[in-house]
């Protein structure tokens, strides 16, 4: 785990509050995301954590601002350094998308165009807010490859992205969004189709560039085992609401408080500790359209720093008891 | 118990690839050797383009080997295989979205293979799909349900009833869980594993997830490009790995912290 920054920098870099986001599904609306609220600290790492459809994703669109047509945010805020990114028909976000936020995807073969050379498309964003000249991006591009281990960075800032393995197409779209120097990466699932020893390299990069460079994660996955590598903070997000969150993340492995961060933690097998039998669940929760229209409850504090859903959901104990037969 | 059922020895697999001036070979499998014992669940893991599918696929028949035999109960599988060989094994694959006809109920789905196969009688049909469905653990209401109707966790347990519907032997499961989402994962893990005592069921459980194979598999074999690195029981492949590379893939798996006692 990465030493806590002391003290200095609690000051928290993004802040959402409160945010609704409702989806319009033939003539209906439905809740999708309900009255979420979670902070990232600067240098630190926080981790979205759920399965399908647990609103995860839908989260971290939201604050990039690529909701789908239909879906959109229709209460809350979502702040950056303090200031609302939603404000002004979202006017301060395309000023701070790229150069003070940015974002890793999941598939780098899909999320890179595959007829640029890597170079160009590392410093495109760069391009655009500063007006180095084509040499001179390149050497950035040279650099910030670098950067990210990749080696023979001068030969390989020609390639294209095809020439390249998942790993290496992975550490393109992070020296991509290291571009402009942000202070927030947004990370969507960004290990989650690569092999384990590559996933292990990705992770240890993005150890080294938090301590390095001092950039905050929000890192979305439904892998807790990556979370616990590389997270300092947790929100564990069900049916489109957070049901558990700590800003010590080990508290809420160690004494899990809500019913589905317990399911969650007994169905993930181990590498370490006793071999038994998991806990498995058979579906992730209720599909947006049947959901419970109800707005959320607020959530209550266990300590400061921690939060718990109240969990009298009839839905969950509809999933213990799918669980128990087995 | 430790009879073999199934067995494939030096089996190698040579594609083709590129035209011209760019031709040449791809060794995907090198002299492969690997045992299933009876009853037995026997774990094959590695990164992709290990050849760990390509294995699956040589035991099943779907693609032939350049040299190399394969076995089952110590009778020698051929190349081309009748109906009486596709029945004593068979597959689970990864994505339960596309390994179903999207058109066929799940009725219709086995149906299909019970009379390709023509091993029961039509007036049969029908008790051999309830039964096969409560093995499962799915109602019997979801018989006339089509895949996408179901979610991704009964979509599998579906592909394994229909698997298990001509009463094989043996099963291979090509990364039959990764694409479920974890709580899930485990309630199909679950499954194979009580399949497995009450069926007699032996299990060539193939997985990039060395925790899942930990907790599932009583043997494990490890490849790397082509080759089987290691071949050792569960547990002492993970106290005490002897191969460079199942080192390091096992060290590579993100651990959560010691601090994380059991969640119950």
């Amino acid at each position: 785990m990465i030493p806590m920054n002391s003290g200095a920098s609690t000051r928290k870099v993004l802040e959402v509050e409160g945010l609704q986001i409702v989806a319009r599904i033939a003539g209906h609306d439905y809740i999708a995301i309900d009255n979420i609220s979670f902070s990232v600290a600067q240098g630190r790492a926080r981790g979205l954590v759920g399965e399908s459809g647990s609103g995860k994703s839908l989260t971290l669109r939201a604050i990039m601002g690529l909701l789908p047509a239909n879906v959109r945010v229709t209460s809350g805020a979502i702040k950056f350094q303090g200031q609302d990114l939603l404000a002004e028909g979202g006017k301060y976000r395309k000023s701070v998308l790229g150069t003070g936020i940015s974002m890793v995807f999941q598939e780098p073969s899909v999320a890179l165009n595959p007829v640029m050379k890597i170079g160009k498309q590392i410093t495109d964003s760069l391009m655009q807010h500063s007006d180095l000249n084509r040499k001179q991006a390149r050497e950035r591009a040279i650099d910030l490859m670098d950067q990210v281990g990749i080696r023979e960075a001068n030969k390989r800032v020609d390639d294209f992205p095809f020439q390249l393995s998942g790993g290496m197409k992975q550490r393109v779209m992070i020296a991509a969004a290291l571009a402009c120097g942000p202070e927030l990466i947004l990370c969507d699932e960004p290990t989650t189709a690569l092999d384990v020893t590559i996933q292990a390299q990705i992770i240890e990069l993005f150890k080294k560039l938090r301590s390095e460079l001092k950039v905050s994660l929000l890192y979305v996955t439904h892998d807790i085992g990556v979370v616990a590598e590389l997270c300092d903070a947790i929100s564990v997000m069900y049916s489109g609401r957070i049901v558990e969150q700590a800003d010590d993340i080990s508290k809420v492995f160690s004494h899990p408080h809500h019913p589905y961060t317990k399911a969650l933690l007994s169905a993930i097998p181990r590498i370490d500790g006793p071999i038994q039998r998991l806990k498995g669940l058979d579906n992730t929760g209720p599909s947006l359209t049947q959901r419970s229209q109800e707005l959320a409850p607020p959530m209550t504090n266990v300590e400061p720093g921690w939060q718990i859903a109240p969990f009298e959901f009839a839905d969950l104990d509809d999933l213990w008891s799918a669980s128990s037969h087995e | 118990m430790n009879k073999p059922i199934f067995e494939a020895r030096d089996v190698s697999v040579t594609f083709n690839v590129g035209r011209g001036r760019n031709k040449s070979q791809v060794h995907a499998l090198k002299r492969v050797s690997l045992d299933v014992n009876e009853g037995e669940i026997a774990g094959l893991v590695g990164e992709s383009g290990s050849g760990k599918s390509t294995l699956a696929r040589v035991a099943v028949g779907l693609q032939k080997q350049n040299s190399g035999e394969l076995f089952y109960a110590g009778h020698s599988l051929p190349k081309v295989r009748t109906l009486e060989d596709r029945r004593k094994m068979q597959m689970i694959f990864q994505d339960p979205y596309s390994s179903l006809d999207p058109r066929m109920s799940v009725k219709q789905a086995i149906f299909e293979l019970l009379d390709t196969h023509n091993v029961l009688p039509k007036e049969k049909r029908l008790d051999r799909c309830k039964e096969l469905i409560s093995l499962v653990k799915l109602p019997e209401s979801l018989l006339d349900s089509r895949p996408y109707a179901m979610s991704g966790g009964q979509r599998q347990r579906v592909a394994i009833a229909r698997a298990l519907s001509l009463n094989p032997q043996f099963l291979i499961a090509d990364e039959a869980v990764s694409a479920l989402d974890v709580s899930v994962q485990a309630s199909i893990i679950n499954l194979l594993s009580d399949l497995r005592d009450s069926l007699k069921l032996s299990i060539l459980f193939i997985s990039h997830d060395l925790s899942i194979v930990r907790l599932l598999c009583d043997r494990v074999n490890v490849i790397n490009l082509g080759e089987i690195v290691e071949s050792s029981p569960t547990l002492s492949l993970f106290d005490n790995p002897q191969h460079a590379y199942t080192r390091q893939l096992i060290s590579a798996v993100p651990k959560l912290d010691a601090i994380v006692r059991d969640a119950n």
